[in-house]
């Protein structure tokens, strides 16, 4: 039987200060241009909890807004609030940087975060309150230190810095005095990535309606790495990240592949579930805090805000198939192979029309396209384009060279088979997975039979080769009735199996109340 | 235009010689463009890279100008390039690519 997709959590933390501290853009600024004007003017830039509250992609995100309701919003789309400024949306969460301190801290284990007394202090309660952090995560908060401590640290220890409102009131120690590789500054962005993580998974855990106990495997698809200086990507961020979550049946690997992981690891997931190996997997990956205020010098020097201020994360539970959820089709992959060269259309054919082709299937059969879905926001002023339009226009072209479109049918494609870009330029957050929360919802609620989720990353930045890379596959309304009926069991046979089974769930929730 | 990127075009410029050089983009927008034409040619706007205040002057292309494809075999250019050409907003690029070439590029006679 296939697998199916249980349940999705999407998560959103704000962090400000780590823009101007931790991203890259700003880093290297400080390196090569400390007294230039772009350091100057992106405080100012800087946007607030509530401006980041009132964004649509970002309520989109955690699933307050749907992404048909995002398209019929004017670009750029921060000129206009949205009327939904909920911090928790039914996908998950938006979390301010504050609690995501403390967070972080809560995720080390190892004494490395240490945070000011009085910031521990000021902010346990309202973290505590936070509904997805349960008493296991709070009790791991420690008191905290002074803060002359910390400006030691810092000063004299190689610390890196955790900042809040422009104060220092935290650090991440070195975790090494000479191994790079467990510097203060990797230390940082791998808590910061399994912190995140472990808000993902509780998010994702939760909406597939397990228990955490359930969960039986792992795989973190993030951009990170972490090991020593023997084994610099040794890895496992999936079973450290289940650790703090509370995942204690949980097992767990990495999978990598730039921006394509998260599609890889998924039809990865599917695979052991559909092959039995586990009943179930969670694909979770959490933020980078090299990307943030990647685009900064293009936003501030059009005197727009400096979007990239979210680190993003994401969690997508796979579970044996229950006749209800949708499907993930293993026999339709898109492969970008070694030999397929890196020619756009070469990529596209790979990801889009081969693995159709060789089902029987036209562009037009595939409801929904999810490839890269940053948001237009980010992109555009940094002169990169709409991503996603950019995806759509492609497959639109190759539609009309393989005579599955007429040409003039191009922008009626794009529209009914295309979404608006929402999620943030956090390198593998936007690829494909943003959308699989709604697909499931979509697929669900019979609005949609076919979806289509592509990976793509760029290999070229790990210099080892020029390759290009994606892969492909399809999410689908649930078959296993029409599967049964085929092999001669009626529908009403089945409904009484999934009633059955129901029952059983029933019984075992009510066994394990008493 | 990526740092690293800028140093190995500021690395073959001084190994075969800057007259020597052509730059092919294949960025999918004019204005993306027209930064990294501008980059090999009169030093990076963004004053980050390794050819901030480095002149090249290279000569630099997009692969989808006119003058461009008439250099490709055909049925390669189609294969490779004739979905992009479909995509991209060409007259925009070729302009930002005229401009850029007619101010700051220096091998073209």
């Amino acid at each position: 039987m296939k697998s199916v997709i249980k349940g999705a959590g999407y998560i959103l933390c704000h962090v400000p200060d780590m823009v101007l501290h931790n991203g890259t853009t700003q880093t290297t600024e400080m390196i090569v241009n400390p007294e230039g004007e772009y350091l100057k003017a992106l405080p100012s830039h800087l946007r607030s909890w509530e401006d980041v509250l009132e964004y649509w992609p970002n309520q989109v995100y955690i699933g307050n807004k749907t992404p048909d309701e995002l398209a019929a919003v004017p670009q750029p789309f921060y000129t206009t609030p949205c009327d939904v400024k909920e911090r928790y949306g039914h996908f998950g969460q938006m979390m301010p940087q504050e609690e995501f301190t403390l967070l972080m801290q809560a995720s080390d284990v190892f004494d490395l975060v240490w945070l000011d007394k009085n910031f521990v202090a000021q902010y346990k309660e309202q973290f505590a309150a936070n509904p997805m952090i349960d008493e296991t995560i709070v009790a791991r908060i420690k008191d905290g230190i002074e803060i002359s401590e910390i400006e030691r640290l810092v000063k004299e220890e190689h610390s890196e810095g955790l900042y809040h409102n422009g104060t220092l009131v935290g650090c991440v120690k070195r975790a090494h005095d000479i191994d790079v590789n467990l510097s203060a500054h990797v230390m940082l962005e791998n808590i910061v990535s399994k912190a995140s993580s472990v808000l993902a998974l509780i998010a994702g855990v939760q909406n597939a309606g397990y228990q955490k106990a359930d969960i039986e495997y792992v795989i973190d698809c993030c951009e990170e790495a972490c090991g020593d200086m023997n084994q610099r990507g040794g890895c496992n961020f999936a079973k450290a990240a289940a650790e703090i979550a509370g995942l204690v049946s949980a097992s767990g690997s990495d999978s990598r592949g730039f921006c394509a992981g998260p599609a890889h690891a998924l039809v990865e997931a599917a695979a052991l579930v559909e092959a039995g190996a586990y009943k179930t997997v969670a694909v979770t990956a959490g933020g980078c805090t090299a990307k943030l205020g990647m685009n900064g010098k293009d936003h501030v020097k059009k005197g727009m805000p400096a979007f990239e201020d979210m680190l993003g994360g994401f969690c997508v539970v796979i579970g044996e198939n229950d006749g209800v959820s949708p499907e993930i089709n293993l026999e339709i992959l898109g492969r970008h192979t070694v030999g397929t060269g890196s020619a756009p259309q070469n990529v596209i054919s790979s990801l889009v029309t081969d693995p159709l082709d060789r089902n029987g299937l036209k562009v037009t059969d595939v409801d929904k396209f999810s490839p890269e879905m940053q948001n237009p926001d980010i992109t555009k002023p940094a002169g990169a384009g709409d991503v996603p339009q950019a995806n759509y226009k492609m497959i639109a072209a190759l539609a009309v060279k393989r005579g599955d479109i007429p040409k003039a049918d191009m922008p009626a494609f794009i529209k009914d088979h295309g979404l608006t870009g929402w999620a943030p330029t956090q390198g593998h957050i936007p690829s494909g997975v943003p959308y699989i929360g709604f697909a499931r919802e979509d697929i669900m609620a019979g609005k949609i039979k076919r979806a289509m989720i592509i990976g793509k990353g760029s290999l070229f930045l790990g210099r080892m080769t020029n390759l290009f890379d994606g892969i492909s596959f399809i999410i689908q309304a649930n078959s296993s009735a029409e599967a049964a009926a085929a092999a001669g069991v009626s529908e009403e046979e089945v409904k009484s199996m999934i009633a059955k089974a129901m029952k059983e769930f029933a019984a075992t929730l009510l066994a394990q109340a008493e | 235009m990526d740092l690293e990127n800028q140093k190995r075009v500021l690395g073959f410029a001084e190994q075969y010689g800057p007259e020597n050089v052509v730059v092919l983009l294949g960025a999918a927008e004019g204005e993306a463009s027209g930064l990294a034409a501008e980059t090999v040619t009169a030093g990076d706007p963004t004053f980050s890279g390794p050819l901030t205040g480095v002149s090249l002057g290279l000569t630099v292309f997009h692969v989808c100008e006119p003058q461009v494809k008439e250099e490709f075999d055909q049925a390669v250019y189609e294969e490779q390039v004739g979905m992009m050409e479909m995509v991209l907003d060409v007259d925009d690029i070729v302009s930002e690519m005229t401009s850029i070439r007619d101010e700051f590029c220096k091998y073209l006679g």
